[in-house]
């Protein structure tokens, strides 16, 4: 199968969408004639035209409230904030109405918006475009979190989101842009809501997603030459959560560790291991380990950031504790 | 836009509907039967009924907190939305929404709206899917003078004018933002101004006036379905009752509002009607009746329709 990057397979992915159905459209900061902060949009605007990839001011809040507004009377926008940070100044819109909207109106509407954002630390950027913000978005009812780890993932989870008729938060990650893998020739796509095993283990669950679940894949690969047997779960969408996927894994291995960049208080995590104690709580031999961001702003340092968030020896350590 | 017999009996039954409307709601929160809160248009009558007529029934609108003159005359189903604000299951939001939150986006009405300025990116981008699909549409987009100090009021407004998106602005400005006056929330108090900043036509209009604002959005809706772009419009009104119930209107005088109400829009309309002879005194008493008769109607239909079944609660969150 041929290998492409993270990039290049979100790129295909609006691509196809665009083509594929007129009530596309691409909007967002720097989208258009530059092509993404992060080159992901490339060439679109060549390709499709001012009239479907719109550079718009810079303006988050419109630009998620005319997504909403849109999405409400036909169209089906896919809107770009360029880093997750910058979401803050959309989160009304966000929280209060393109969430709420459909149950408010008695289901009467839909609101199928996707916002594509990226996020995650690594490249030095400081407080301001480092952070996982993916805490704050899970706890918003009525829409929908996904975070893709690997290419392929990201293709056919872009395609769902864009053909979803809810608001999906999409979040790519920063260090994975340049990531390559295998995707599949031609036309497909990835569930929302389903989780996939990494790699299969008998001695603990490894529960991770986007950046971290690589990592995660990384250190069970070093553990297995340690005689340490981890199953690796690659959760992909976050809300709604694949717990049973989790779940049935733990029952298999009795010890779970979550591996999340995000801040570790009220975090991802926190809500991960929660569930595990309501679905799987007679199974655990250990206590639930957390491996989680440093409660800090995102230090500029790159000594400093690396300390911040988990990585593959930190995962090590984890695991080697829990299985103890 | 020219008036016809036809068209003033539309405005005066509208205008009665809202205003009784109002007042029953007045009188159910006094009586508890009406829970939580609402804001109440009686008194801006116009405004809502003359840009709603001044546009078609297929033309989009977002409204706003006070949003119930709005969706009465773009809804047009007094018992739904009566039954809406009681949280009663046959309401239009099947008692999901509530008096905050009255919509039908299959009647074009894209919401009422709990925040302040919170519709109005909606309405900007409801305007560009209508540029889009080229379907001939155009967007009314309803706020009062505390939401032109918001941000996204700006935002919104400049891409509306960068992209010529077929929106009208119209700003109910009704001198208060809750308790603070317009001359102590905005540096410029002529808010038609703050169109300036866009290089977009601006208007203000006596809101007081159905036969004013009707003509005056008619104009403004026009340019916008010929691809001329947006437009503001400042429609000078005055809301009777308080922000909400529980406001006891220390932060303005029964002076002021005896002189609004000497400019009551449907006394004035009825007035200029009966002089025009586009109504007759037993054509506005037969409104009266009927009005007061529908309002009824729609509190019978409310009080005595079914709360959600307990499953509601669960549905209609994800499509």
């Amino acid at each position: 199968m041929r290998e492409i990057t993270y990039r290049q397979a979100l790129n295909e992915a609006l691509a196809e969408e665009l083509e594929r159905d007129k009530s596309v459209f691409v909007m967002g900061e720097d989208v258009a004639i530059y092509g993404g902060a992060y080159g992901v949009t490339a060439d679109l605007w060549k390709r499709f035209g001012d009239s479907r990839v719109k550079d718009t001011p810079i303006s988050e809040a419109a630009i998620v409230g005319m997504g909403i507004g849109a999405a409400l009377t036909g169209m089906r926008p896919v809107v770009e904030i360029m880093y997750i940070d910058f979401i803050t100044l959309a989160m009304e819109q966000l929280n209060n109405q393109a969430a709420k909207i459909r149950y408010m109106f008695g289901g009467k509407c839909v609101v199928p918006l996707t916002i594509r954002t990226e996020g995650g630390a690594g490249r030095t950027l400081g407080a301001h475009h480092s952070q996982s913000l993916e805490a704050w978005l899970i706890h918003i009812p009525g829409i929908k979190v996904v975070m893709p780890a690997t290419p392929a993932d990201a293709k056919g989870l872009l395609k769902s989101s864009i053909r979803d008729n809810n608001p999906v938060v999409f979040i790519e990650h920063k260090m994975l842009y340049n990531t390559k893998g295998q995707v599949p020739e031609g036309e497909y796509t990835v569930p929302i809501g389903k989780a996939q095993v990494m790699r299969q283990g008998t001695d603990v669950t490894v529960v991770a997603y986007s950046r971290m679940a690589l990592y995660a894949r990384d250190a069970a690969g070093r553990l297995a030459e340690e005689g340490i047997e981890a199953e690796v779960i690659d959760l992909r969408t976050l809300l709604p959560l694949d717990i049973a996927t989790v779940a049935e894994s733990v029952k298999k291995t009795g010890r779970v560790v979550i591996v999340e960049e995000d801040t570790k208080t009220g975090g991802t995590g926190a809500e991960i291991g929660m569930q595990i104690v309501e679905h799987a709580f007679d199974y655990l031999d250990a206590p639930i380990l957390r491996i989680a961001g440093a409660d800090v702003p995102m230090p500029k340092s790159p000594t400093l950031e690396k300390l911040a968030i988990p990585d593959v020896e930190r995962i090590c350590a984890g695991v080697k504790e829990v299985v103890g | 836009m020219q008036l016809t017999k036809e068209r003033a009996h539309r405005y005066l039954t509208q205008m009665m509907q809202i205003r009784k409307f109002e007042d029953k709601i007045m009188e159910l929160l006094a009586r508890n039967i009406a829970e939580g809160g609402s804001h109440l248009y009686a008194g801006m009558e116009a405004v809502a009924v003359g840009a709603i007529n001044a546009i078609n029934p297929d033309d989009y609108i977002t409204s706003t907190h006070r949003g119930h003159g709005h969706a009465i005359v773009k809804d047009g189903d007094l018992n739904a939305l009566m039954a809406e604000i009681l949280g009663k299951k046959t309401g239009v939001c099947k008692g999901k929404g509530g008096s905050l939150h009255l919509a039908d986006v299959s009647k074009g009405n894209l919401g009422a709206n709990g925040v302040v300025g919170g519709s109005i990116a909606i309405a900007t981008g409801a305007a560009l899917s209508c540029k889009m699909q080229g379907n001939g549409r155009i967007v009314v987009c309803f706020f009062g003078d505390g939401a032109t100090n918001q941000g996204i009021f700006y935002e919104s407004m400049n891409i509306a004018a960068l992209w010529k998106l077929p929106v009208v602005y119209l700003c109910e400005n009704n001198l208060y933002g809750m308790s603070v006056s317009v001359e102590r929330a905005s540096a410029v108090t002529d808010l038609s101004k703050k169109a300036l900043a866009f290089d977009m036509p601006a208007e203000t209009v006596d809101g007081m006036d159905v036969c004013a604002v009707a003509d005056c959005v008619s104009r403004w809706a026009a340019r916008a379905r010929e691809g001329g772009g947006p437009s503001f419009i400042v429609a000078h009104c005055y809301r009777y009752y308080g922000h909400s119930r529980s406001d006891p209107r220390v932060y303005r005088s029964r002076e002021e509002e005896r002189f609004w109400k000497e400019r009551d829009p449907i006394l004035l309309f009825s007035e200029k009607m009966r002089q025009q002879g586009m109504l007759t005194e037993e054509d506005i008493s037969a409104i009266d009746q009927e009005t007061t008769r529908q309002i009824e109607e729609a509190t019978r239909f409310a009080m005595e329709s079914p709360w959600p079944e307990p499953e509601e609660l669960l549905t209609d969150l994800y499509a």
